[in-house]
């Protein structure tokens, strides 16, 4: 367990070491700082002692031992913009987006597994034949225009009138479609609970889960197809695996039979899958963020880049490589538990 | 006899306090802008964000009517010395945030430190200095005779001196402007405004209460608490209002204006605006540029109202000079001279039948449709045989490559933080000079002497007519040169909720005077 972790722990390193110098040796394609930073009739005078001050004049390995030589102190510079500590920032924002992915795998895993399982079970049923050809659809629609379409539907709300409103059945066909609105469209809301530290949570007041409704599900929405497919497809070859067989010529009940001995063998590529997927969710969020102005970190990276913040563009990159670091630590770990032939460090079992 | 003018004075409060009762502060105002101010400190940035955060927490001495006249706010007159010295009158009773009252050495502290910041140091730099007289007068002075005295004092927003005086409880001094990392005024804010700042998570939302003793009692504003919130993303912002999240967004993009337009709760406003979005033909670069013909022929190729129509759906108006109208340089006779046969007669005139081919930069996120309308100017240059080699970029990369001058065409929008004709021509058109700063987005490298002499007399000529007489000249010799490509002046739009009465409170300026918002 402890050379595990040294083992994971030198990765991590590695990875921050490589992720940080990637992301200086392009800053200088990310454009100026100095440009959000002054009003246009700001002379070039001005501008040259603002660029010396911060010096962004030195060379660039200069710059990088300077970077590097805080970092290890664990400081990773000011952001230009918010002008406070990068890991301040990114503190204040990183809730917001847990909360995100929080909401979005909740959704996930209460309907990707019995939906998975069920047309699993009964694959030939109308109902496991519309939830594929959903999950089809789901997953090829970009998750900005399902964000889009979940705005006008529920925040703004569409009258529908392409029925004769004069007949019975028109006039019900009109409310089938015709929804009201209402739903929060942009933000997290006025009513957040104080958890500790930077953390505000959504998720103890109506008005704060209102608000987290239609990002999570947009946020899901990618990834539910996938999921749903998988514990499928997973499913389908336990059920035909021999021990299920002499379970079931055991006289097991159908119910212990699926979700104990057949669920647990579905779940663990399916842990492995998820691990990587909560990491790319991370990459989604920016899209879902921006489109809702969720106040989390992907929102405030794209505004970040295109402010050139280049110490919260690093910092950012350096946390979020951190964050894919530990989540595939603990998938190793969960493997584990759920598969006890799994040994961590690879020796032989 | 004061004590008689006080009771006087109490007894009108007393007949007006039905009337106060009606303008009474209740109303709650939720607004979307596409960023939120960078800083409490107004005088780190100068942006369009900023000069809206001051005038909702600060008051100028005085401001901008919508038709560009002039309104007193807290400087209650003024008159003018001799052709270098303008003397102020300051409203008497005025109250900052802090409780402390605004006399004439606030007025100058804030003058002192304009003069420090690196972004209004070039826009003060004809002042001199400021002489107080008393408590309540004062004089601001120039080098030499300056006709926009009034234009600039319209910057300045009396900052509380005492609030800003002296050091934090680390030693650092209060006053600093500081543009990265932390200053205490960049967090800590006291001016005269109408609105108080309660609380700020900077990208997520700012929360403004109205100021108790606010000095304007007349004003006919009802909005108690303003809610703050920058939507970056333009569906967003516009959805947000759609489906009643938010009372008042800006700005509005154009593709939505029909949206709104058709929604029964929300009401569009738009007006023409002042910026100028045009393109510059690099001399330095292209040989064929220093013939005045090849130019005259590209201004007769281009199409403005063509891209106003098709490309910005009638959100701007076509321009055929820099100076907008209501500007003192607006030339009337100038307009765009569509001709594509003239045009290319013009090029053959020159020698250039056959065309040459030129590289051609626009930014593509900065202004509205900026990289479309590249596109579209390109394709009207290959009508006279001038191949053009595009490339937009996103501005924070941009603007390096303007800097450098990195192509022979490069797109700019331009607005007067002066509200004046010369500021375009000192920025835009100048002989390049890179001791003085004239000339400093000139990336067509464009330069007559006689022109930038003629703006040079203008900028000393106090009687306004004769220098609307030259500065139109200028435009005029500017046009017939055909020194750059005017394009439009991008068009301005807000958007609210039925109730909110926006209307009376916007102005070209595009920074609504929300202490004066009437919510019913």
């Amino acid at each position: 367990m402890l050379a595990f972790l040294v083992q994971r722990i030198s990765q991590a390193v590695l990875v921050m070491f490589v992720i940080s110098v990637i992301a200086f040796a392009i800053q200088d394609g990310l454009g100026d700082p100095l440009q959000e930073m002054v009003g246009m009739s700001v002379s070039q005078e001005e501008r040259e002692a603002i660029r010396e001050e911060l010096g962004l004049n030195d060379p660039m390995v200069v710059q990088y031992l300077r970077f590097a030589g805080n970092a290890i102190q664990g400081d990773l510079g000011n952001s230009y913009f918010y002008s406070k500590p990068t890991l301040e920032v990114i503190a204040e924002h990183l809730p917001a987006t847990l909360e995100l992915v929080i909401g979005a795998s909740l959704i996930i895993v209460f309907l990707s597994v019995p939906i998975g399982v069920y047309s699993a079970i009964r694959p030939e049923a109308w109902l496991s034949k519309f939830f594929m050809g959903v999950s089809t659809v789901g997953i090829s629609i970009p998750v900005f225009l399902t964000a889009i379409v979940l705005i006008q539907l529920f925040s703004i709300g569409v009258t529908v009138d392409w029925f004769p409103a004069d007949t019975g059945w028109g006039r019900w066909l009109n409310d089938v479609f015709t929804t009201e609105g209402g739903l929060p469209s942009y933000g997290r809301g006025d009513e957040l609970t104080h958890l500790f530290g930077t953390w505000e949570s959504g998720f103890f007041t109506t008005e704060g889960i209102l608000h987290l409704l239609l990002p999570s599900i947009s946020l899901a929405s990618i990834m539910l197809p996938l999921f749903i497919r998988l514990i499928r497809a997973e499913m389908m070859e336990v059920l035909q695996s021999d021990y299920i067989r002499y379970a079931r010529a055991k006289g097991l009940s159908s119910g212990r039979i699926h979700f104990l001995h057949a669920l647990k063998n579905t779940m663990l590529p399916v842990i492995t899958v998820g691990g990587v997927q909560i990491g790319i969710m991370v990459a989604y969020t920016i899209l879902t963020e921006t489109v809702f102005q969720w106040p989390g970190v992907g929102l405030m990276f794209l505004e970040a880049i295109t402010r050139s913040d280049i110490p919260l563009i690093v910092a950012y990159l350096m946390v979020v490589g951190l964050i894919f670091v530990i989540t595939n630590t603990l998938v190793d770990l969960v493997y584990g538990l759920v598969n006890p032939t799994v040994k961590l460090t690879g020796k032989k079992a | 006899m004061k004590k008689l003018l006080t009771a006087f004075v109490g007894s009108v409060a007393l007949a007006a306090t039905p009337m106060a009762m009606s303008a009474e502060a209740t109303k709650e105002l939720k607004m979307a802008y596409d960023a939120d101010p960078v800083t409490l400190d107004i005088h780190e940035q100068l942006s369009g964000g900023m000069l809206q955060l001051s005038h909702m927490t600060f008051d100028p001495l005085l401001r901008w009517t919508r038709d560009l006249g002039f309104e007193a706010r807290l400087a209650e007159s003024w008159e003018r010395v001799d052709d270098k010295t303008m003397r102020f009158k300051l409203r008497e009773g005025v109250k900052f945030h802090s409780g402390n009252e605004l006399t004439a050495k606030d007025v100058k502290f804030t003058f002192d430190r304009l003069k420090q910041s690196p972004d209004y140091k070039a826009i003060f730099k004809p002042f001199t200095g400021i002489n107080i007289i008393d408590d309540y007068t004062f004089e601001l002075v120039t080098g030499e005779p300056y006709p926009l005295l009034l234009n600039t004092a319209t910057y300045i927003f009396p900052l509380d001196s005492e609030f800003y005086s002296g050091e934090t409880a680390d030693g650092k001094d209060k006053s600093a402007i500081i543009k990265h990392g932390n200053s205490y005024a960049s967090e800590h804010l006291s001016g005269t405004g109408p609105y108080v700042v309660t609380a700020r998570q900077q990208g997520v939302r700012v929360e403004f209460e109205r100021f108790d003793d606010y000095w304007d009692t007349e004003s006919p504003g009802n909005v108690g608490k303003i809610v703050l919130t920058p939507i970056k993303e333009n569906a967003t912002r516009v959805s947000a209002l759609l489906s009643g999240g938010v009372d008042f967004v800006a700005p509005v993009p154009p593709n939505d204006l029909d949206r709104i337009k058709r929604d029964r709760n929300a009401e569009l406003v738009t007006m023409s605006g002042t910026r100028i979005i045009l393109f510059h033909m690099n001399q330095e670069r292209v040989e064929a540029f220093r013939n005045p013909k090849v130019r005259q022929a590209i201004a007769y190729a281009i199409n403005q109202e063509g891209i106003a129509a098709k490309i910005m759906k009638g959100f701007a108006t076509p321009a055929a000079q820099m100076s907008p109208e209501g500007y003192q340089g607006y030339n009337a006779n100038l307009t765009p001279r569509f001709d594509v046969a003239k045009a290319q007669e013009l090029m053959k005139d020159a020698g250039y039948e056959d065309g040459f081919t030129i590289t051609m930069m626009a930014p593509n996120n900065r202004y509205v449709n900026d990289d479309k309308i590249a596109q579209a100017v390109a394709a009207m240059l290959a009508r006279i045989n001038i191949k053009v080699d595009l490339k937009t970029l996103p501005k924070a990369q941009y603007w390096p490559e303007y800097d450098n001058r990195a192509a022979d065409m490069m797109m700019i929008g331009w607005h007067a933080d002066t509200e004046d004709s010369a500021n375009f021509f000192e920025f835009l058109t100048f002989c390049p000079d890179a001791d003085t700063g004239a000339g400093q987005y000139n990336a067509g490298n464009y330069c007559n002497p006689e022109i930038d002499a003629l703006v040079d007399k203008a900028n000393v000529e106090t009687d306004l007519d004769k220098r609307a007489a030259i500065l139109q000249e200028v435009e005029q010799r500017l046009y017939d040169d055909a020194a750059f490509v005017p394009l439009h002046w991008q068009d301005l739009a807000w958007a609210a909720q039925k109730n909110v009465r926006i209307e009376p409170v916007l102005n070209v300026m595009n920074f609504p005077y929300l202490g004066d918002l009437v919510v019913e």
